[in-house]
């Protein structure tokens, strides 16, 4: 008798127990157990690359393509995009106010983004922040995509070189967005049905036509690129959109929640890397 | 004897294919060459190499001796219609499934890699 109303008492506690241990969940650890095997994953499959050469992309990974993309960063594509950054950047809003008032360090805090932004419960962007610092001044938005963000974003990314990958996972909405970005980054989509995950990992370095693919490991680590493809800078949510195409899939909207899951995600895979856009690509 | 004329008679016109579609013409093979090639419907290139084609890519085996490696053809078929039947992670395109190319296009290709 006494047994039966101990383990009645173990089924009745049993969903208060099952609530406090969801309230209580490490997520940072939960989240360094994903990197730890995505990562795995890569340097399993190129031992010869060092972690922070992943952030080169494909040209990590292939030493011919390598050697042309070398010889291309005696005059790189993107130091023009670069200075027009700059001048952007420290032009004054009609308020008198700048960037600087919005950003600390000078700008040089593209390290900090993606970030879950636990008021709002969302991920926010770097190209977001900077569209938000226009609002909070009076000024309109940037479209996304390209052009003037994109300068802005590259000349910030530019001053923060070197700076590491530390994006934190801590709370329980933070921890949705990212297994939402995680689920988009695994999850076939489009008429050809294929998912990031296929194409960048499990065919990463083999060859689509003449093009190797790239690693997926680092991808958001050297954005915004000139790519040369587009002739001009442009962001990494551009070229979800673009991929999306590729595979035909809808494109989403550019800062729209899902690429911006995808990134934060994305960005969480890399932490431990250190920034180095922006960057020339193929 | 007469009821053997009557059921030969009714799988030819239920299944004329099966009698029939045996050996494609020139013509059913050129457009199965042609759809295979197409960047905007078989593409196959991308993936496979294929004889009389330049740079391929290299996720999926090549493109030789098909009838030897799919003896039946119903198989064949089915890959290329849809692909994650068989392997649900596959990342080759559902050709038939999704529409990428009509039942008349996938059947010209399974000609085409037949006479490969």
């Amino acid at each position: 008798m006494k047994k039966i109303s101990q383990s009645r008492m173990f089924l009745l506690l049993l969903p208060i127990t099952m609530l406090w241990s969801c309230q209580t969940k490490d997520y940072s650890a939960l989240v360094n157990k994903d990197i730890e095997e995505f990562r795995a994953y890569f340097t399993e499959r190129f031992p010869e690359v060092e972690l922070d050469d992943f952030a080169d992309g494909v040209y990590a990974i292939d030493d011919n393509a390598r050697e042309q993309w070398l010889a291309m960063e005696d005059f790189p594509p993107y130091s023009i995009a670069v200075e027009e950054g700059q001048a952007l950047f420290e032009n004054s809003f009609s308020n008198g106010k700048t960037y600087t008032d919005c950003f600390p360090e000078g700008g040089a805090v593209r390290h900090n983004y993606p970030y879950f932004d636990e008021q709002r419960n969302m991920v926010v962007t770097l190209e977001m922040a900077i569209n938000e610092c226009r609002s909070a001044n009076g000024e309109p938005p940037l479209e996304y995509k390209k052009g003037d963000i994109a300068k802005i974003s590259s000349y910030m990314a530019y001053i923060s070189r070197g700076k590491p990958v530390e994006v934190k996972v801590s709370s329980q909405g933070a921890y949705e967005a990212y297994l939402k970005g995680k689920e988009f980054f695994y999850a076939k989509r489009g008429q050809l049905n294929m998912s990031c995950a296929g194409c960048h990992m499990r065919y990463s370095g083999r060859r689509l036509r003449s093009e190797v693919i790239s690693p997926a490991l680092g991808h958001p680590v050297h954005f915004p690129v000139f790519r040369l493809k587009w002739g001009e800078i442009g962001t990494l949510q551009r070229r979800y959109a673009g991929c999306n195409r590729n595979i035909g899939a809808k494109p989403l909207a550019i800062q729209g929640e899902e690429y911006r899951n995808l990134e934060f995600f994305q960005t969480v895979m890399s932490n431990g890397m250190h920034f180095n856009g922006p960057a020339s690509r193929k | 004897m007469m009821h053997i004329y009557m059921i030969a008679a009714a799988v030819f016109f239920l299944f004329p294919s099966s009698l029939v579609a045996d050996e494609p013409g020139e013509e059913q093979i050129e457009l199965g060459r042609k759809v295979s090639f197409d960047s905007m419907k078989g593409n196959c290139l991308a993936c496979h190499m294929m004889p009389g084609g330049e740079q391929p890519g290299n996720f999926g085996p090549p493109l030789i001796q098909m009838k030897a490696r799919f003896p039946e053809r119903s198989v064949l078929r089915r890959q290329i219609w849809d692909a994650t039947e068989k392997n649900p992670k596959s990342i080759m395109p559902p050709f038939g499934k999704h529409g990428i190319l009509s039942e008349e296009e996938v059947d010209a290709v399974v000609d085409y890699m037949y006479a490969l």
